[in-house]
Formats: structure tokens, C-alpha cells, sequence
């Protein structure tokens, strides 16, 4: 984390530690995203990803350790403040969650609606703005139900913009898009970046998007973020597991074979 | 999607068709319609058996329901039953006015009969009948007519 | 021996886990729903919303519903009371069935399976696809916003559904009783209206169909906010939502009958 610690980091995560029941999910995670930064959470499925983004917006408490977004410690605050600053907080679900009883449009102007007191004209505009940027405007009167894939996470990606926030996670923003859409949306999260002046965080584990978007890496394996460091970092990287995760190799230390008795015992078996 | 404004209205329509419902059960279906108890007197009155007699029975007149029983107690001075009724103020009633206790049919529900009397004086508010006449008891019925069946078999002997 | 132990164990295990866990979250989800009533009244055009889709939408099964079954009142009962001769009282008996009974508890059991099951499944699938959490990261509580107005629709949908079933119920024994057979019009509304008491019949018919309201409403939204997010979770949850409130609508009817109508 040499080069990378700042003073200002908007998100820090000190030795956290996080399961259910028996199986624990997170062992000792310490990460940092320093302001105005795109940080991409890497790793292959069932590693804790998603988790720890659930961890940094609240909506999962840790078993030990801090959590701490804008100088909050996310894991102790009351109700009522973390309301406050889940406001300040945008967060792209996999498939875009968008709500299906309302128009793509209601769905933009939802939180306008719910949270500030703007008169309808005023939020008729915004929501327009928010819909142009990721290129939508002429989809506002759809249906989610009226959207491909690709859409709908553009549109739901206009909804958690809509109040201008701080911080934006993605959680497997490119998960079943086709090589356009794909694109769009990689652009759509540096520039939205950039113009709101905000943090991102996306986890993913699309390697060929990432490495070309993202400032900074961190690589997760069972738990423990075993690797980080700048793409470039990352694509010159020695360590095996995450050669074969960057390169796709089917065998590696992730084994290609589910653990199984011998093959001549299974297939001589009566 | 619907809009508000057809929402509003569906919804509207049905509250309205509802509550007209409920207002069709209660006028049309049930008694609702009857008096209330502000143009109504109260009135006492004793009986030594009121039989099956129910609070909110009928207080008829000739046949015409006049009135409803309010409350039923037991009088532990005088082992009396005292039943209060309020009567509907437009049938003023003399003074010395009498109530029975009648059945309706014969094995109906049991209602109050009030016969007028002849007194210049109505009953005001909080008066008491004089004149009543008990509940007709089966058994004692029974018994009565046993008994007197007896009797005449010895009077003959 | 062991076995039976074992047996025992699991037992217990699932009494323990399946119901006595659930019914104590379920209770603790009732206060939190009614805890966050607030803006399903402040903003009443949430609720009107669910009114229409719980409520205006269960309109014709209700109504069709309620005919049928006065008719059929009509029917059966002429065919007994006639053979008492006591074929004017056929008013008394479909009005009085309607009304402290058959109303209140066969209108209840269409709207859990029509609407109360419907409401399951909106909510199980909003949970399944992420909605609600996508809701609560945008700091709107998903229980004030989704699942109270549901709640409380149910409530204010019941009651009037259930004198919607009554009334028509009444009219079609009327069209039965009286324009088919022939029982005399007269004695058909004057016996009726002298045997049906407004506090004794209508009132208590009225107390159950909301008691009964609330109940389906709760299982409904509690059994779509607990399902788990797969398609068999949603599809188990919408069938124990309608015999739930089915076996809780009777149960309540057997409670409240016998304090209400306990021999007068």
C-alpha cells in the first residue's frame, strides 16, 4: 500500500473479520481507497467480493474489526446516521435491481423523490440529466420488464447516481453484457468518476476490463487479499494463483478436478 | 402503469360501493333505522318472573313496537326483577299504564305489551309502572294444572 | 434406543427452528410493520395504490362470488325451511349466515388466495431480485415503503370486501328466494330485518372480517419478506401464505363466534 496511502482515503478496512455460523468468509482484510481513485476487488466466485462491499455499505456488520467510509466507522453507526450517509453512498447491484412496478424514469427520481423535498419540475430535469449521461434519455418511459440487459444496468446506474454520491461501488457491473455494452459501461463508470468527483469501487472479476479501467487492484483469494498493486502490477505479477486468474489458465492452484475418489474406483464401483 | 389519478378513482369507486354495502346490511338487512335513545323516556317496571325476556326485546303496543327493553337487574330488597325500557316519545302513555310479559307465537321470543291506561297524567322520565303482569312459566303451568287435576280427582272421590 | 432419541432430537429441532423461531420473528416483523405505518398514512397514495391491487382487482371474484353463494343460501334453505312451513323465514336464514358468518370468513378465504398470495409474491420476488436491498442502500426502509402499505390495504380492503359479499349474497337469495320460488317479498324483507340486529349481527360480522383482515395481511407480507430468494423459495411461500391464513381465518372464526355469539 506504499505508494497508494494518502491522507485522504475515503475508504479503510482495518483487520476485519467476517463468517456465518461455522464458515468464515473474510479472514483479516485490510484495504484502502483513497479519494477520487477507481479501485477494482478482484477475485474468482466465492472469495468475498461481494461481501466486503456489502460490509463497506452497511448492510452486513463485521464479526471484528473497523469499517470506515468518510471517517465514519460504518460498523457502529446508529440507524439514523447511517441513513445519512448511505445518501452519500451509490451502489450498482449485478443485475441493476431496478424496480419493476414503476418506469425507468420513476426509478431515477426515486431517491429524489423520497429523500429531498425538490418540486416535481426540478426533478423531472435532474432525472433527465442523470438519464442522458449514461445515454438513456429516450428510454424514460420504459418498463424495466421493456429493457435488455445492457439498459437496464445503464438505467439503474442513472438511479444510483441520482444524488450525486461520493462514493460508488459496483458489484459485478459486467456480468453477462455483450462486448458494446461491455464497453459502455467501463467508460461510464471512469467518466461518471471523474466528472461527480467521486470514489469507485467495482468488483469483478472481468480481468480484461478491469486492468484497462481501474487505478488500483486488489486481488482476493479464500478470504485474505492475497495480491495488490497497480494493473500493470497485476499483469506482471509472479504469484501462481493470480497468473492463472489473469491469464484464465484452467489448471493452476485452483485445480481443474473437483476433489473426487480415484477415477478407476469411481468407474469399477457397482 | 396505471396513473394516480385512475388509481384514485378505482380505488374512490371502490370505498364507495363498500361502504354502500355496509350501509344496505345495516338499514336494509338490519334495524339500524330505529329510534335512538335521545327521543325516547325511561321507564321502570317490577316483574316477579321475567322468563326469557332479553335486554333490546320489543316493547309493543297493539302489536306496534313502541319502544325496546335497556337494561334488566334484580332488585335484592325487594327479590324483584326491574326491567328498564326506554319508550319512544312520540306514543305518550298514561300514568297507569300495565305491562306483560307476552311471547311472540308460541315458543318465539318474549317482548313486553304495554296496555294504556285511562289516567289524564303521561309518564314523564325515570317513572315507574305500577301495573304488571309476570312471564307465563311452563312449568308452573304444569304444575298448576297437575295439581288442580288432583284435586278435582279428590274432590270427587 | 438412540434412535428414537435422535428422532426425538430432530423433532424438536425442527418444532424449535421451524415454528416457535418463525412465529417469534414473525411477531417482531408485525411491530416493525406497524412501527413504520407512519408514511403509509402520510402518504396515503402508497396504501391507495395496494387498495387497488388488493382490494379493487379481488372486486369481481368477491361479487361473483357472493351471489353464487346467496343464491345457493336461497336454494337450500327454502328447500328445508318449507318443510317446517316456515318457508318466509328464508330471509332471516340468508341474511343471518351471510352476515355473522359466510360473509366475514368465505370472503376472507378468497382474498388470502387471490390477494394475500399475491402480496407474497411481490415482495419474495422484490427480495429475490435484489430490490429490497437495492432500497435499503438507498436509505429507504423497505418495510415502510413496500410492505406496510400492503399491510394496512389488506386491512382496509377486508371489511369492505366482506359487506360487498354479504349484500350481494342477501340480493341473490332475494333473486332466488323470492323472483324464482316465489316466497313472499314481503315476508322475506320484514322477517329479515326484524331477526338481524345491527350491533349483535352486522357489527360482530364487521369485527371479524377486520380481525380476519389482519391476519391474512400479516401472513402475507411476513411470508414474502422471509422467503428465500430462489423460484421454489417464492412459490413454497405463496402456498403457505394462502393455507396459513386459510387455517388462521377458521381458527379466529371458531374464537370470535364463540365469544360473540355464545347463546344469547
Amino acid at each position: 500500500m506504499r505508494d497508494i496511502v494518502q491522507a485522504s482515503n475515503l475508504v479503510e478496512v482495518e483487520n476485519v473479520y467476517f463468517g456465518y455460523d461455522q464458515r468464515e468468509i473474510l479472514k483479516n482484510i485490510n484495504l484502502v481507497v483513497p479519494k477520487g481513485r477507481v479501485v477494482a476487488i478482484m477475485g474468482l466466485s466465492g472469495c468475498g467480493k461481494t461481501t466486503l462491499l456489502r460490509l463497506i455499505g452497511g448492510a452486513l456488520v463485521p464479526d471484528r474489526g473497523e469499517i470506515r467510509v468518510a471517517g465514519h466507522v460504518v460498523n457502529r453507526l446508529a440507524a439514523d446516521e447511517l441513513l445519512k450517509l448511505r445518501r452519500k453512498m451509490g451502489m450498482l447491484f449485478q443485475f441493476g435491481a431496478l424496480f419493476t412496478d414503476m418506469s425507468s424514469f420513476d426509478n431515477v427520481a426515486f431517491q429524489m423523490r423520497e429523500h429531498t423535498k425538490l418540486s416535481e419540475p426540478l426533478i423531472r430535469n435532474l432525472a433527465l440529466l442523470k438519464l442522458q449521461a449514461v445515454g438513456l434519455r429516450g428510454a424514460a418511459d420504459l418498463m424495466p420488464s421493456e429493457l435488455s440487459g445492457g439498459m437496464a444496468r445503464r438505467v439503474a446506474l442513472a438511479r444510483s447516481i441520482a444524488l450525486d454520491p461520493m462514493l460508488m461501488m459496483y458489484d459485478e457491473p459486467f456480468t453477462g453484457l455483450d462486448p458494446v455494452s461491455l464497453g459502455v459501461i467501463g467508460q461510464l463508470i471512469r467518466r461518471l468518476n471523474d466528472s461527480l468527483g467521486a470514489t469507485s469501487i467495482v468488483v469483478t472479476h472481468d480481468v480484461a476490463e478491469a486492468l484497462e479501467l481501474v487505478d488500483y487492484v486488489y486481488y482476493m483469494a479464500a478470504g485474505k487479499v492475497e495480491f495488490h498493486g497497480t494493473p500493470g502490477e497485476v499483469r506482471a505479477a509472479g504469484l501462481p494463483s493470480l497468473r492463472q486468474f489473469v491469464y484464465g489458465e484452467p489448471d493452476g492452484p485452483v485445480p481443474f478436478h473437483f476433489p473426487a475418489p480415484e477415477y478407476r474406483q469411481d468407474l469399477l464401483a457397482q | 402503469m396505471m396513473t394516480r389519478k385512475e388509481l384514485d378513482l378505482w380505488v374512490g369507486i371502490f370505498a364507495v360501493i363498500g361502504i354502500g354495502a355496509m350501509l344496505f346490511l345495516s338499514l336494509k338487512v338490519a334495524n339500524l333505522a330505529s329510534f335512538s335513545a335521545a327521543d325516547s323516556i325511561r321507564i321502570k317496571a317490577s316483574f316477579d318472573n321475567i322468563g326469557g325476556l332479553k335486554v333490546r326485546a320489543a316493547v309493543k303496543s297493539a302489536g306496534v313496537v313502541v319502544g325496546r327493553v335497556a337494561e334488566i337487574r334484580f332488585d335484592s330488597q325487594s327479590f324483584e326483577a326491574v326491567v328498564e325500557m326506554d319508550i319512544d316519545k312520540r306514543y305518550p302513555f298514561p300514568k297507569d299504564s300495565s305491562a306483560k310479559i307476552l311471547t311472540s307465537g308460541l315458543l318465539g321470543d318474549q317482548y313486553i305489551g304495554l296496555s294504556a291506561g285511562g289516567d289524564s297524567v303521561n309518564l314523564k322520565n325515570d317513572d315507574t309502572l305500577k301495573l304488571t303482569q309476570s312471564a307465563i312459566v311452563l312449568e308452573n303451568l304444569i304444575g298448576q294444572f297437575l295439581y288442580s287435576k288432583a284435586a278435582e280427582g279428590d274432590g270427587k272421590k | 434406543m438412540t434412535r428414537i432419541a435422535d428422532l426425538l432430537r430432530a423433532l424438536g429441532a425442527r418444532i424449535v427452528n421451524n415454528w416457535i423461531w418463525r412465529l417469534g420473528f414473525a411477531c417482531r416483523f408485525l411491530w416493525l410493520t406497524l412501527r413504520e405505518s407512519g408514511p403509509s398514512f402520510r402518504r396515503f397514495h402508497l396504501t391507495i395504490r395496494e387498495i387497488y391491487f388488493a382490494g379493487v382487482l379481488s372486486l369481481i371474484i368477491i361479487l361473483v362470488s357472493g351471489l353464487f353463494v346467496g343464491m345457493v343460501l336461497g336454494l337450500q334453505g327454502y328447500d328445508t325451511l318449507v318443510r317446517y312451513g316456515s318457508s318466509e323465514a328464508l330471509g332471516v336464514l340468508v341474511s343471518l349466515s351471510l352476515v355473522r358468518e359466510l360473509g366475514p370468513v368465505v370472503a376472507g378465504l378468497l382474498f388470502a388466495s387471490r390477494a394475500g398470495s399475491a402480496i407474497t409474491a411481490e415482495i419474495g420476488l422484490m427480495k429475490a431480485t435484489e430490490q429490497l436491498s437495492a432500497m435499503e442502500m438507498m436509505a429507504v426502509d423497505p418495510i415502510a415503503r413496500v410492505v406496510a402499505p400492503r399491510f394496512w390495504a389488506g386491512v382496509i380492503s377486508m371489511p369492505l370486501l366482506a359487506a360487498l359479499f354479504s349484500a350481494m349474497g342477501v340480493f341473490g337469495g332475494y333473486l332466488v328466494g323470492v323472483q324464482l320460488i316465489g316466497v313472499d317479498e314481503g315476508s322475506f324483507w320484514s322477517q329479515m330485518q326484524a331477526a338481524v340486529d345491527f350491533r349483535e349481527d352486522i357489527l360482530n360480522g364487521v369485527i371479524k372480517s377486520v380481525v380476519f383482515g389482519i391476519a391474512v395481511s400479516w401472513i402475507a407480507v411476513y411470508e414474502g419478506y422471509d422467503a428465500p430468494p430462489t423460484a421454489e423459495g417464492v412459490s413454497g411461500a405463496t402456498t403457505r401464505t394462502v393455507v396459513t391464513s386459510s387455517l388462521a381465518i377458521l381458527a379466529l372464526d371458531f374464537v370470535l363466534t364463540a365469544l360473540m355469539f355464545r347463546g344469547q
